[in-house]
């Protein structure tokens, strides 16, 4: 990106100033060094999202930041349903609530450095994963409403799980405003088979060990020590979250004119929040979200009875569950007043500091979790929200390293079975169906995630609390 | 005298994700060569087995949403059959299309998929007849 374009205010926020339809501001919150490395098509979404209707304060860009689909991925930005603001399929994405766990395992390096072989079979085998995979659980008509209804509180009425995980799970596990009946039945049909699968693309299951500790206060609040092994699983709302933002977004490119939306890129199709079209996409986007929280939370049973197998000493217990596609009422203060905004989060993080509301009673005084996941060569870190993240983002921050080339130019330069070699050269185990599933996934083909945590840490996004390093990595 | 326009398809680059684009010397060829480029994303095409017929069709408003729903309608024929394509026979009048896509079922040892596609997007969408008479279909898929 050319930083002429930008004002520069501090060395890790720049401005885009409002001009031609722009409302309000875009922000972007990352050290020059990233900035230049994003893709000029940010700038553009970043523009395009402000213009807008409804949105407030500005439109935000996360320090892993690159070219999405209307809004950029890294995108945040907040609409008031008042001032004629809006919901937008795009502003989410197809991965509907798609997102990161973490679960403790009670056990250190060296107690599971001889197993690791093992498990990282017996997970590969207990976890489905990648394209024509299959479930082992079906659901018929009435059940697949209830999970939609009832996301992880449903799964963990079917016995994947403990209640106590439910706390530990953005929404309480159980998104409220889902509408099953506005998901089509195309949606219902591309799930039927797919609960408790993994998928593909960056979506993974990683045994990780905590290598490194940089906030001893937090981390010990979060219950991580050094030398500590634990599970991480990233993935959505499988093949009912792809459908329904295929639908939607449809409809919101074909119906926005008849709202008066002049739309600049037609992956921004949206609606008004209180149009039919709105309330239709938001309760079917809140089912999808429901879909996304049940399949982590059977993903999380499979996990752990792959465990209980090998290391029965093993104590999964969750940390955290976050999603990083979503749209979420939330209240915010804007120019002294606090109202309820539809904050939309495409591929960044709700970064809540200490003493919010919505925080579970078990992070009240500290924060949430941040869940920030790596590649299955570099790390994942867990960082904590701050107070100061209401004010600047909306309580965002990033989600993840962000890719820094293209699949395209990833297969031609690298080998998928030669990366698993080198990999397990350096003791992580890759487990895959597809070596070139691999190769498009290669730990050189993402930004460098340290560069995207310590932008998010000096922006006041959140603070950084721990360093993953993977020890098994299990890909679709 | 008129050049002889070859059907094909490729790949093209979008940071997170990857393009297809199908060119042909008609709309149809056009859509079955971005139909192959789709193929080509997940697995080697040359490893699928054109065995099964599997009859599609769809509408839109306008030519280039009919391309997308075209792509949507075979990544969900994909995902519910769990089967892989490498074969298309596509018509289109008006702004309805009427296809076949011939394939077999996932193999995954045979076919080592390489990752599924979420959907067809409206970004780099492109639908058109170049000057040369050559058609081009185009657009990004989220994988």
């Amino acid at each position: 990106m050319d930083l002429s374009l930008l004002t520069r205010k501090s060395d890790v926020e720049w401005w885009i100033e409002p001009h031609g339809g722009m409302r309000v501001p875009g922000i972007i919150y990352a050290s020059e060094a990233l900035v230049k490395d994003m893709d000029a098509k940010v700038y553009e979404q970043l523009m395009n999202v402000a213009t807008l209707p409804g949105i407030e304060r500005a439109s935000y860009a996360m320090p892993d930041a690159h070219w999405g689909y209307g809004f950029p991925i890294g995108g945040v930005a907040a609409f008031d349903a008042d001032r004629g603001g809006v919901v937008s399929a795009g502003g989410v994405g197809f991965d509907i609530s798609c997102g990161v766990r973490v679960l403790a395992t009670g056990l250190t390096m060296q107690e599971v450095e001889p197993i690791k072989k093992r498990l990282a079979d017996e997970l590969s085998r207990s976890v489905p994963a990648g394209v024509g995979s299959v479930g082992r659980l079906r659901l018929d008509a009435g059940e697949m409403d209830a999970m939609l209804t009832g996301g992880a509180r449903w799964a963990v009425d079917r016995g994947y799980g403990a209640a106590a995980d439910l706390e530990r799970i953005e929404e309480h596990g159980c998104m409220t405003g889902a509408r099953p009946d506005e998901v089509s039945e195309r949606a219902k049909n591309r799930q039927r088979d797919e609960m408790g699968t993994l998928g593909s693309g960056n979506h993974y299951l990683e045994v990780q060990q905590v290598v490194k500790i940089l906030d001893p206060a937090v981390a010990a609040a979060f219950q991580l020590r050094e030398g500590d092994v634990v599970v991480s699983i990233h993935c959505g709302s499988r093949g009912l979250g792809h459908q329904v933002g295929t639908d939607f977004l449809k409809r919101m490119a074909i119906e926005a004119s008849t709202y008066g939306i002049a739309l600049p890129d037609r992956e921004l199709a949206c609606a008004p929040i209180d149009s039919p079209l709105g309330q239709a996409y938001l309760g079917a986007m809140r089912a999808a979200t429901n879909c996304a929280l049940a399949n982590r939370q059977i993903i999380t049973h499979l996990v752990r009875r792959a465990w209980a197998g090998i290391a029965p000493r093993a104590d999964l217990t969750l940390l955290y569950d976050v999603s990083h596609n979503t749209c979420k009422v939330e209240s915010h203060q804007v120019d002294g007043q606090t109202k309820p905004l539809f904050v939309h989060r495409k591929g960044a993080t709700r970064a809540l500091g200490p003493g919010h509301p919505d925080l579970p009673p078990v992070f009240a005084s500290i924060g949430q979790p941040v869940l920030i996941g790596g590649t299955m060569g570099t790390a994942s870190y867990v960082l904590v929200g701050t107070s100061d993240g209401l004010a600047r983002s909306f309580a965002s921050s990033c989600h993840g390293a962000g890719r820094s080339m293209s699949r395209h130019a990833a297969v031609k330069r690298w080998r998928g079975r030669q990366l698993i070699d080198e990999l397990a050269g350096r003791g992580i185990l890759i487990r895959s169906p597809s070596p070139r599933g691999v190769a498009e996934e290669a730990p050189g083909a993402y930004k460098d995630v340290v560069a995207v945590v310590d932008a998010a840490d000096r922006a006041g996004l959140s603070r950084t609390v721990a360093r993953l390093e993977p020890l098994v990595c299990i890909k679709g | 005298m008129s050049i002889a326009i070859r059907n094909t398809w490729e790949h093209f680059a979008h940071g997170a994700d990857i393009g297809v684009r199908g060119i042909g010397s008609t709309k149809e060829a056009a859509f079955e060569q971005i139909a192959l480029a789709l193929t080509g994303v997940i697995t080697d095409l040359e490893s699928v087995r054109p065995d099964v017929a599997v009859p599609i069709t769809c509408e839109a408003p306008v030519d280039d949403l009919l391309l997308v729903d075209w792509l949507n309608a075979l990544v969900y024929e994909m995902a519910t059959r769990r089967m892989l394509f490498s074969s298309f026979a596509v018509a289109i009048e008006d702004s309805r299309l009427q296809a076949t896509a011939r394939g077999e079922g996932v193999d995954r040892i045979r076919h080592e998929p390489a990752v599924e596609i979420k959907g067809a997007t409206f970004t780099a969408l492109r639908l058109e007849r170049q000057e040369d008479g050559q058609w081009i279909a185009q657009c990004v898929v989220d994988v």
